[in-house]
């Protein structure tokens, strides 16, 4: 694993932490490496610590480490928290003139930021640029690439001057560093990927999928998404309105799904609270929508910057009553792609909610993916019938009794037929009933919806030599940490393999139970306290895990963090 | 030829006597003067007894949750802005656990009709004081009388409402002709239905109202807007009813650029509209 390059930035928030750290990975994407980057920022807009890191690789990654090559500080703060963190032949830039107490040591490379900002560039703002350069002066990847980056970042002027900002720290380095740094990271060629971060994959998956109405209200981490939609809306001929309050957006997509336009909402745990009668909402009167909810730290108000996957259970149970759903948990960025389109499918094929559960480690997390295929992406619409076949039915019923408990759709506005959708348990023909016998049979009608939900619900992934005496079991956001850790445990002769579920219900009760089942040891490694997972895999297959690795600070996993974990439990035989 | 019997509904469970039967025959009066067809129009309801109207008559039909009316109706009006939305709920349901939707659809100006069975009571829960139940009022969960009534026309006033009027659903003809009114308005329309509850309001009745309502006349200008929140505020021995304010203003849907191609529900979903989106992040 010598070959990559760990980059950690530091700041304060308004320091421009991230567009420094966006513009790292996109210059070294550009160069044909694979990139996986993510943000640690707090709740505020200003102060505070930030930081930004970017791992760069020949080979595919989706994990952070823990240990950083280069650390560029943005102030004193960022070296006080983070120099332990640089590897032994590690180097850390900083402004020497703005950060005195470091005086020369190893690893320690101080270059005179904004001085170099002000002379070269005309504006001590431009030190980030500096310092951009600088780092990749160390690694000596060259400014042809950044400059088009910066070029396309920036406008005019302001990219000019970045440019020469860019070229000062770069040249500076390159003259004075006489320290032992021997990464090279040479630009590769033309690279044909994809930068991108989860919530961006999100919604152009919606995009591609046909969602044409999105409602949503901002909340961290799930925002960028709603922000992303409404700047595309006119391009992409969606409609995006930013409404009151949660309620109303799950209300609002209900309303337009129910006229027939694909609508999705977004927002983190605290909205989805929000939501939660309108799900049920959607239960009752069958009607499609795709809900995304972003965890991020709670209960309350949490730690509303940080990740966590503390809502699966809730989402699963949530709302009173029984209806089908489904839940998708991506596992990697271009996970999140193809699984938001196969949720409007899934919900316009049952016509029942779809829940696409990510979190604020995926959501703001960076990664390098082959350019989706669009071909992939098939729009499947069910039971929805046109004017003309929803006509020749005759005597239309929104909730005809079916086999499958998918009644036809219709829409309003077709001339000779008219759709009644009630939210009171009703008849065939959607009006309001009282009587045991049709509750029954429309209650039954709506729940044999799921077994063919459960038919499309994809197989958990599986990574790893099957005879492994350690089995990792894991969900959604973690994939990426929980394979790179596999490979670390086989790389020091323990044996483990890895579990993993993005299509979490219908839960693939055989497919767990077929790996478990043989399984000596296993683990549910989970961003949450309680083990939720472990619970369901209980509660829908009979078997136990045999521990838990559970991390709830806010923080994502590392590969490292898991292996240490993981030996743990081995060492001291818990996990048999 | 559209005709009223075009708008036969099924069995009511209204209490007999119930002003919601006023407001249901308006209804279908006022839609089928305008000439639409059923199957043009889409009627979204919140829960309380003004919440089954849709059921009495015929239409497209969106019962949705108590106070929920107003977004599941703006959501449909935007996916297909060519259906004829009429949004109707009561008072609970509209002015108290739909509040917030109240004052937000009306400030963004969605064009639909808002029509409010205010009977000044929760009927369906058995009469416990609303939102707009007089100061006073004595229900079992207001043992000491209910506090300060919200005004809606004046709330409707104050978020710039192009159309704020109200009606007595014991004088059919005005209610119909305020419905009409409402359903031609470009933009959001409020219709407050002043609403005798036979069953558990016996202070605000039918003939408590006939003392009191008087129709706004030609002397009055509901283009002043000033005049408009005076208006609003008389209450006692003599309630106005008719067209309070109007004023046209832009819409939220003419505001949409999305919308300029035609309805939602028309357009073609093709995954290759996002190939130019992907290039981007190349």
């Amino acid at each position: 694993m010598g070959s990559d390059l760990n980059v950690m930035i530091g700041g304060e928030a308004g320091q421009g932490v991230q567009s420094l750290g966006f513009i790292l990975a996109k210059s070294l994407a550009r160069g044909g490496y694979h990139v996986f980057a993510d943000q640690d920022y707090e709740s505020r807009i200003r102060g505070g610590h930030n930081f930004f890191r970017v791992r760069v690789s020949d080979r595919q990654i989706a994990a952070l480490t823990e240990e950083v090559d280069i650390l560029i500080a943005m102030n004193k703060e960022s070296l006080d928290l983070h120099l332990g963190k640089l590897m032994e032949d590690g180097v850390a830039i900083f402004d020497e003139e703005a950060t005195k107490d470091y005086g020369p040591a190893r690893g320690l490379f101080g270059l005179p930021l904004e001085r170099l900002a002000r002379e070269r560039a005309g504006d001590r703002l431009m030190s980030n640029s500096v310092a951009l350069g600088a780092a990749l002066g160390l690694v000596r990847y060259g400014l042809e690439i950044l400059d088009k980056v910066l070029a396309e970042h920036f406008k005019g002027e302001v990219a000019q001057a970045n440019i020469l900002a860019a070229r000062a720290g770069y040249d500076y380095i390159r003259e004075k560093f006489k320290g032992n740094f021997n990464k090279q990271f040479r630009s590769l060629g033309q690279a044909k990927r994809m930068l991108l971060n989860g919530n961006e994959a999100l919604a152009l998956g919606a995009v591609a999928a046909g969602c044409k109405f999105v409602a949503a209200y901002p909340m961290t981490p799930a925002t960028t998404i709603l922000e992303y939609l409404a700047g595309k809306a006119e391009e992409t001929g969606m409609v995006v309105v930013q409404p009151e309050d949660e309620i109303a957006a799950i209300n609002m997509i209900i309303g337009a799904a129910f006229a027939g336009a694909r609508a999705m909402t977004c927002t983190s745990g605290g909205g989805f609270c929000l939501m939660v009668e309108g799900l049920g909402l959607a239960g009752i009167t069958e009607t499609p929508v795709v809900i995304v909810n972003s965890q991020r730290s709670g209960p309350g108000i949490g730690l509303p910057t940080r990740t966590e996957q503390g809502d699966l259970e809730f989402v699963l149970h949530a709302a009173h009553g029984e209806f089908p759903r489904a839940v998708l948990a991506p596992a990697t960025v271009e996970d999140v792609f193809y699984l938001t389109a196969k949720a409007f499918n899934l919900a316009e094929k049952y016509q029942t909610p779809v829940i696409i559960l990510t979190d604020q480690y995926i959501g703001s997390s960076y990664a390098t993916v082959e350019r989706f295929d669009l071909s992939k992406i098939t729009i499947e619409r069910g039971q929805l019938l046109s004017e003309d076949e929803a006509a020749r039915l005759g005597q239309y019923k929104r909730y005809q009794f079916t086999e499958s408990g998918v009644s036809p759709r219709a829409l309003p506005l077709y001339k000779n037929t008219l759709v009644v959708a009630d939210s009171d348990e009703h008849n065939e023909e959607g009006h309001p009933i009282e009587d045991a016998e049709t509750r029954t049979k429309m209650m039954l009608k709506r729940l044999r919806k799921l077994e063919g939900i459960r038919r499309e619900i994809g197989q958990p992934r599986f990574y790893g030599s099957p005879q492994a005496e350690l089995t990792l079991v894991g969900w959604g956001s973690t994939y990426g940490a929980l394979k790179e850790a596999v490979d670390m445990l086989q790389a020091q002769q323990i044996g483990a393999n890895l579990l993993h579920l993005n299509e979490l219900w219908p839960f693939p009760a055989e497919a767990v139970s077929s790996v478990l089942g043989k399984s000596r040891q296993s683990l549910a490694v989970e961003n949450n306290a309680t083990g939720q997972l472990a619970r369901l895999i209980r509660r829908e297959t009979g078997l136990k895990v045999s521990g838990t690795i559970l991390k709830f600070d806010g923080r994502p996993f590392s590969p490292a963090g898991i292996v240490r974990e993981a030996k743990k439990e081995v060492v001291h035989g818990k996990a048999g | 030829m559209v005709k009223l019997a075009d708008y036969a509904g099924g069995q009511t469970a209204w209490c007999p006597g119930c002003g919601n039967f006023g407001i249901l025959t308006a209804v279908k009066k006022a839609l089928t003067e305008l000439g639409l067809e059923p199957y043009q129009v889409l009627l979204v309801s919140g829960i309380g007894q003004a919440g089954k109207l849709p059921h009495y008559t015929r239409g497209n039909v969106l019962n949705v949750l108590h106070g929920r009316t107003l977004p599941a109706a703006i959501g449909a009006k935007l996916a297909n802005p060519e259906l004829i939305v009429l949004a109707i709920g009561g008072d609970g349901d509209g002015y108290g656990e739909g509040g917030n939707h109240f004052i937000h659809s009306m400030r963004r100006n969605h064009d639909l009709t808002y029509i409010v069975h205010n009977n000044q009571v929760y009927a369906l829960t058995k009469g416990q004081a609303s939102p707009t139940s007089d100061q006073g009022f004595v229900s079992k969960t207001t043992p000491g009388g209910a506090s300060t009534p919200l005004n809606p026309l004046s709330l409707a006033v104050a978020c710039n409402v192009g159309l704020v009027a109200r009606s007595f659903a014991g004088d059919n003809e005005h209610l119909s002709q305020m419905i009409k009114i409402g359903i031609q308005h470009r933009g959001f329309a409020l219709i407050d239905v002043l609403q005798p509850c036979v069953s558990f309001n016996h202070v605000n009745t039918f003939a408590w109202y006939r003392q009191r309502v008087y129709k706004l006349g030609d002397g009055y200008d509901s283009t002043d807007r000033m005049a408009a929140f005076q208006k609003a505020q008389e209450w006692g021995d003599g309630i106005p009813i008719g067209v309070v304010y109007q004023k046209e203003r832009p819409t939220f849907e003419e505001h949409v650029a999305a919308l300029k191609k035609g309805p939602l529900v028309k357009q073609k979903l093709d995954p290759g509209i996002c190939n130019k989106l992907l290039d981007e992040f190349l």
